[in-house]
């Protein structure tokens, strides 16, 4: 295809070629839709998504970045309307010092709106505040005929874009109820769980007089201390909770970038013996257990972020991340996924784990009440592969799923399986998009 | 879509009754069921088994008819091959005659059977074949060659000629190629013991077609363009290609 940009997941693996184009106007978005050749037209934002999501080889792909204009922001309701490229970094800037956050904070705040509303992301605080979706008041959809719907949450067509990936038509702009807080900080209680059992109890009795709850876990971990974890949680802080050093200007928000990775890491580098060090390290630093220290939210949320690009850290290979999410009462799956890991010595450093809460009304939403695990794993070992099929089993076999917008290597044959909605999707997908002119390389893998 | 792992989910053989390319195709889908495989062959027992074989392993088998030396079979061939299913991933170009050396210096039409099959058929494929991975954005193509297209020597230098030919051809469809997300792997095996070498002594460093296809799936893995098989093979041409005219002929190659 002449002319065409190789895409490629924040993973860096399976590149595909598309046409990419950007348009300011509504009306050149419309052309290149209704224009759209046999392989489709896609919508992309920062390419945070692991895998294929953002990709629609050998078709058109629309990089929404450049439409990242805040519309109107109502400082009484909290209500704001965003262009769909927005990311969620300029919202925090901009809007921080109005006393408004993000009402769902993912591990990156490098993530555009409209990204957010496809994946329907999730943050530490989905056991009190569900997912992105809920807080989306209103959405504007350019729809396959070429039309521009504005969606609520009353539509079947507003829940099939919520968490369908893209597939349901562009995104272009978006209504979202903010939270308000006092501060740009949090209070944060950090607990070492000495094993997996001791951290699910901890959750499980504790998470619901936090608001923000995560649990980091060292994979690599064995016998008696497998799956032993550093816990945090916390609250937005009030003002009356800031150090007075802090009291003057609560609202800042001003997150330094530290450093920028540079493309000169060799695949490997993340091996067995460097992530085990590096966990080690990370376990042993935090305190066995400490109350309201005071955290910046970008500390707090997104330490990934003070280094761009880290994803270059594993080299050309590249990387992928395994999240599923497993219901209540099947610890045991949980359990033995993480000896599965653990045997392997899939090397992963900041293996994530949290609790869901209630799911969402969207049709492909990722989360369901449970506890989900998300790891980030090297590419290279030949055992991989076998690994991670046995892990899909495990997972569908106790009614969990994984996360589309990690996925990487899902076979066709899963999908189904995970999403017990996909047919109600398809249904609306089919009305909205008879002839899928909104299409990705995720959406032919999976075969969507 | 190939995945991050490398996992393909649709193969099309040209040349469906290859030996190496059957075993590649067993090597690429192994521990995963369901993908999707088309073999482009002459229809006949030897089709239907490899399918059959390949069935065993938990594939899903389509047979198209193939002729290397008509355009219009090749043509329809890869039009259906590419039209009966979603994106394919990888293509391998595996049809070849070794045919017999010295009729094929001597007898025009056993010369010109050798370029049309290993040289004329394989470019055509070759342009169709790009133009439709091209289209799709994504992509490999595995081209089987030989290291005796490397440097003629005189026991088989017309099939060594076709094949210096196909290479060179898929060597720079790579480069033209690579800023459209194409993959092209040159495969360049020493002596197969396989159907097409049956009867003739096997060489040094000869291997079976599963050893290929070994160094095929890896070299896939590792994005590498051209590859050796076995691997030692490289730098034994490497010293074969410059020995000089009187020392090379005199070897019993």
């Amino acid at each position: 295809m002449d002319g065409g940009r190789a895409l490629r997941g924040w993973g860096r693996t399976s590149p595909s070629v598309a046409m990419v184009h950007s348009a300011s106007d509504d009306a050149e978005l419309v052309r290149l839709v209704t224009d759209a050749g046999p392989r489709g037209v896609l919508a992309r934002g920062l390419g945070r998504s692991y895998g294929d999501a953002a990709q629609n080889g050998g078709g058109v792909v629309v990089d929404m970045t450049t439409r990242h204009r805040v519309l109107s922001v109502d400082n009484q309701t909290g209500l704001v309307e965003v262009e769909a490229g927005a990311s969620l970094d300029q919202l925090m800037r901009e809007l921080l010092p109005l006393g408004l956050f993000v009402p769902v904070s993912p591990g990156t705040r490098q993530v555009t709106v409209g990204g957010a509303v496809a994946a329907d992301i999730h943050g530490k605080n989905h056991h009190v505040d569900g997912s992105f979706g809920r807080h989306v008041v209103s959405m504007d959809l350019l729809c396959a005929d070429g039309t521009i719907r504005t969606l609520t949450p009353e539509s079947e067509l507003f829940w099939a874009t919520v968490g369908g990936m893209g597939l349901t038509g562009l995104v272009l702009r978006v209504t979202l109820r903010m939270k308000k807080v006092q501060s740009a900080y949090c209070l944060v209680d950090t607990e070492r769980c000495a094993n997996l059992d001791d951290l699910l109890e901890r959750m499980t009795e504790g998470d619901h007089r936090y608001t923000y709850s995560v649990a980091w876990i060292d994979c690599l971990a064995r016998g008696s201390s497998l799956g032993r974890s550093v816990l945090t949680r916390g609250w937005s802080a009030t003002l009356d909770q800031l150090p007075p050093t802090l009291r003057d200007h609560p609202l800042d928000f001003r997150p330094k970038q530290l450093a920028v990775a540079p493309p000169i890491f060799p695949s490997g580098l993340l091996n067995r013996a460097t992530v085990a060090a590096f966990n080690e390290a990370w376990y042993r630093r935090a305190p066995r257990e400490r109350h309201g220290e005071v955290q910046s939210i970008a500390a707090f949320f997104h330490p990934l972020d003070a280094v761009a690009r880290w994803n270059r850290v594993y080299g050309p290979k590249g990387f992928l991340q395994y999240q599923f999410v497993v219901p209540f009462g099947t610890e045991d799956t949980l359990r033995r996924c993480i000896q599965m890991l653990s045997d392997a010595g899939q090397a992963s450093f900041l293996a994530v784990l949290k609790r869901f809460g209630p799911p969402s009304d969207g049709h492909l939403s990722f989360p369901t009440p449970g506890w989900t695990l998300a790891l980030d794993i090297p590419l290279g070992a030949p055992v991989l592969g076998g690994l991670l099929d046995r892990l899909d089993e495990e997972v569908m076999a106790a009614g969990g799923r994984e996360y589309l917008a990690k996925d990487s290597r899902l076979p066709a044959s899963a999908i189904a399986r995970m999403y017990p909605r996909l047919d109600e999707w398809r249904e609306v997908k089919k009305a909205a998009d008879p002839h899928g002119v909104f299409e990705s390389d995720l959406a032919r893998r999976l075969g969507l | 879509m190939k995945d991050a792992i490398g996992n393909v989910q649709r193969v099309v053989v040209l040349g469906g009754t290859s030996e190496t390319a059957l075993a590649t195709v067993a090597k690429l889908t192994a521990g995963r069921r369901g993908v999707q495989v088309t073999l482009a062959a002459r229809p006949g027992e030897r089709r239907t088994s490899a399918a059959t074989a390949l069935e065993a392993r938990g594939l899903q088998v389509s047979e198209v008819d193939f002729e290397a030396t008509e355009r219009s079979s090749y043509e329809r061939a890869i039009s259906d091959a590419f039209e009966s299913g979603g994106d394919v991933d990888i293509v391998i170009v595996a049809f070849g005659l070794l045919g017999d050396q010295k009729r094929a210096w001597q007898d025009v039409d056993a010369a010109l059977e050798l370029a049309q099959v290993n040289y004329a058929a394989a470019i055509g494929c070759g342009v169709l074949v790009a133009d439709r991975l091209r289209k799709q954005g994504h992509g490999a193509i595995i081209a089987i060659s030989s290291v005796a297209g490397e440097r003629p020597r005189k026991s088989n230098f017309v099939y060594g000629s076709t094949k210096a030919g196909m290479d060179a051809f898929y060597t720079g469809l790579g480069d033209a190629l690579e800023k459209d997300g194409i993959k092209v792997l040159v495969v360049r095996p020493g002596f197969v013991k396989s159907r097409m070498t049956h009867g003739l002594a096997a060489a040094p460093l000869s291997q079976t077609p599963e050893q290929v296809a070994d160094v095929i799936v890896a070299g896939l893995r590792d994005g590498r363009r051209t590859v050796w098989a076995p691997p030692a093979m490289r730098w034994v041409m490497a010293v074969l290609r410059h020995l000089p005219r009187p020392v090379f002929t005199r070897l019993p190659l």
